[in-house]
């Protein structure tokens, strides 16, 4: 039993690395790309005139965020690509019809974009280093916000890949919901520069409280309580992990 | 030993057709057997619901004794399955189709090249191994799906047309194959419009259509069944006539040919005799058709409705 799991997993972990790594051209690099840009625009030129934000550099301050844009983005597009390419041409039942359980699966394509997300993340790391000068205040909490937002990011392209019934169901939620929570989740700002009403409404902002999470991991900053933004990034893994598990025992979008 | 028991399995299609109707079908383990049907009779339904790839709407599923609801891992690691329609990665080599797919069923990478290797090689794909799946021609492709359904060892085959499309070297190859992984103990379903590929493989058969099964018998037993066949005899010298024979009616089709029914009490005997007389020389005869597709027909037609006139 535990080497049906143990064997199934890796194998669908390793052909989901497999499958971005041959085309790190499309997955690993324009990450690296558009950050080098980010910290060439935001950073250097409009960044010198910007001054302090948190009591760090600009170009220090967007770090984290943008670390962890690229985190959100790539985990996403992982899974919510793959597993729409293998409903798309059906391979999907080599899953289905195997003795792996619907937890198992689902892990094995989490770890897919939770991988990802974990290379990108260190190529951008490297960028942001090339440009800012910023020393990691704890390893630990850096790490953890990390990993749990990858998972939360490849869940939610899970769940988005179930739904999809064409290439365009693929692209809209990326484009119309995740890039402005992402741009809105003070990436490139701190919460306390915004007028209250519009402060409250960032707290509806999951991505906010990873992001503070994360700069307070890198920097030991945050515009949120450490405790309350670790609290919800858990519940909404929890809250996506048991739904993506309850859309493959039902079927939802793979099985007629 | 039930290799496949299947109790009341009805298919409602979200937004579709009532595909099965409360099916119950058992097959023994070593059997094979053919499940055949019309376009639409719902076979490949069956075959979804019992390889977990469609959701059924009531009844029960038990293979080797293990129910698929409460014990799906026993269960499904037992079963290999052809599809009807491809259902690889296009993209990937044919060597990590397979080896992926023993992965699936817990299958260590070092033991999975070693099965890869060999079922690879039994199916003649060996040489394209390091190809995409989809540079293989269809006959090919429907050889890598019985490699990596095989992949794994299962007790329990079950192919969907794996001979559509087919070539008839490789067909018959593919014969020679099943029987003997049958004859190896691998119990076998198959379904197949090629009645002739039916007759010659199985020995149960099930005939499904709009959702009932409508026979399961031993294939012997239902050629058994048979009344009248018809037969094309083609003759020497060209025909003038067409001669009279008391109770045989005798068709001409061509200059050089013709038919006739003869049914089982009458023998042919008495219809050689008769054309002799007759001056006619028979220099070969055939079966107008497969004897098992009269009897499909039969069965299919006695359930159509009545069309309204
Ligand atoms: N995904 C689906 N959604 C809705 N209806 C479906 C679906 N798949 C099949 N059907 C319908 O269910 C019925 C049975 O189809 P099925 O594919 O089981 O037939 P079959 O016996 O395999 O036929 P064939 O010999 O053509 O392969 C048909 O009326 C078909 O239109
Ligand atoms: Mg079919």
């Amino acid at each position: 039993m535990s080497a049906l799991y143990r064997v199934g997993f890796q194998t669908i972990l390793f052909k989901e690395i497999r499958r971005f790594m041959l085309i790190a051209v499309q997955t690993i690099l324009p990450p690296a790309m558009t950050t080098i840009l980010y910290f060439i625009i935001f950073g250097q030129l409009i960044g010198e005139r910007l001054g302090d934000m948190a009591g760090f550099r600009y170009v220090d301050f967007i770090v984290p965020g943008l670390i962890l844009m690229a985190v959100i983005s790539n985990s996403y597009a992982n899974t919510v690509s793959s597993v729409y390419g293998s409903k798309f041409q059906r391979y999907i039942e080599e899953l289905l019809i195997s003795p792996l359980p619907n937890w198992l699966i689902l892990a094995g394509f989490v770890g897919g974009g939770v991988a990802r997300g974990v290379i990108v993340g260190i190529v951008v790391t490297g960028v942001a280093l090339f440009f800012s000068d910023i020393q990691i205040y704890s390893y630990s909490i850096t790490f953890a916000v990390f990993i749990l937002t990858a998972i939360l990011f490849s869940l939610a392209g899970f769940i988005n890949a179930v739904y999809a019934n064409t290439f365009d169901d693929i692209a809209i939620i990326p484009t119309f919901v995740l890039t402005p929570l992402t741009y809105l989740g003070g990436v490139f700002y701190s919460i306390n520069l915004l007028p209250e009403f519009w402060q409250q409404v960032s707290l509806a902002n999951p991505v906010l409280y990873m992001v503070n999470a994360f700069r307070y991991g890198l920097l030991g900053v945050s515009d949120i309580s450490l405790s309350t933004a670790f609290g919800i990034i858990f519940a909404f893994t929890v809250a996506l992990a048991t739904y993506s598990l309850y859309l493959l025992h039902k079927g939802v979008g793979i099985k007629s | 030993m039930h290799a496949l028991h299947i109790r009341q399995l009805s298919k409602q299609y979200l937004n579709g057709p009532r595909a099965l109707e409360h099916i119950d079908l058992t097959i023994e383990a070593g059997d094979f057997f053919a499940l055949l049907g019309p376009n639409g009779a719902g076979k490949s339904t069956l075959i979804g619901i019992i390889s977990s790839l469609l959701n059924k709407s009531g009844g029960s599923v038990e293979i080797f004794g293990h129910s698929l609801d409460q014990a799906p891992q026993a269960a499904k690691s037992l079963l290999g399955l052809v599809p009807q329609e491809f259902n690889f990665n296009v993209f990937e080599p044919v060597l990590a189709i397979v080896v992926n797919q023993a992965g699936y069923y817990g299958i260590p990478r070092r033991h999975a090249l070693i099965r890869a290797e060999a079922v690879l090689k039994q199916l003649h794909l060996w040489d394209k191994r390091h190809n995409q799946a989809r540079n293989l021609s269809g006959g090919m492709k429907r050889r890598l799906m019985i490699a990596r359904a095989l992949v794994h060892e299962p007790r329990l085959l079950i192919l969907d047309e794996p001979t559509a499309g087919v070539d008839i070297e490789i067909r018959r190859s593919m014969w020679d194959f099943l029987r003997t992984i049958n004859q190896q103990g691998t119990t076998i379903i198959l379904t197949t419009h090629y009645l002739e590929e039916a007759e010659n493989l199985c020995r149960h058969i099930a005939i499904i259509n709009q959702g009932r099964i409508v026979e399961c018998a031993p294939m012997a037993d239902l050629l058994g069944q048979l009344t009248q066949e018809t037969l094309v005899l083609n003759t020497a010298t060209a025909l003038n006539q067409i001669p009279e024979l008391n109770n045989f009616s005798l068709q001409k089709i061509t200059s050089h040919s013709l038919e006739v029914t003869v049914s089982r009490h009458q023998g042919l005997s008495a219809l050689f005799a008769g054309l002799k007389q007759a001056g006619i020389e028979v220099v070969s005869l055939r079966n107008k058709q497969n004897r098992l597709e009269q009897l499909m027909l039969d069965r299919v037609q006695q359930q159509m409705p009545e069309v309204a006139t």
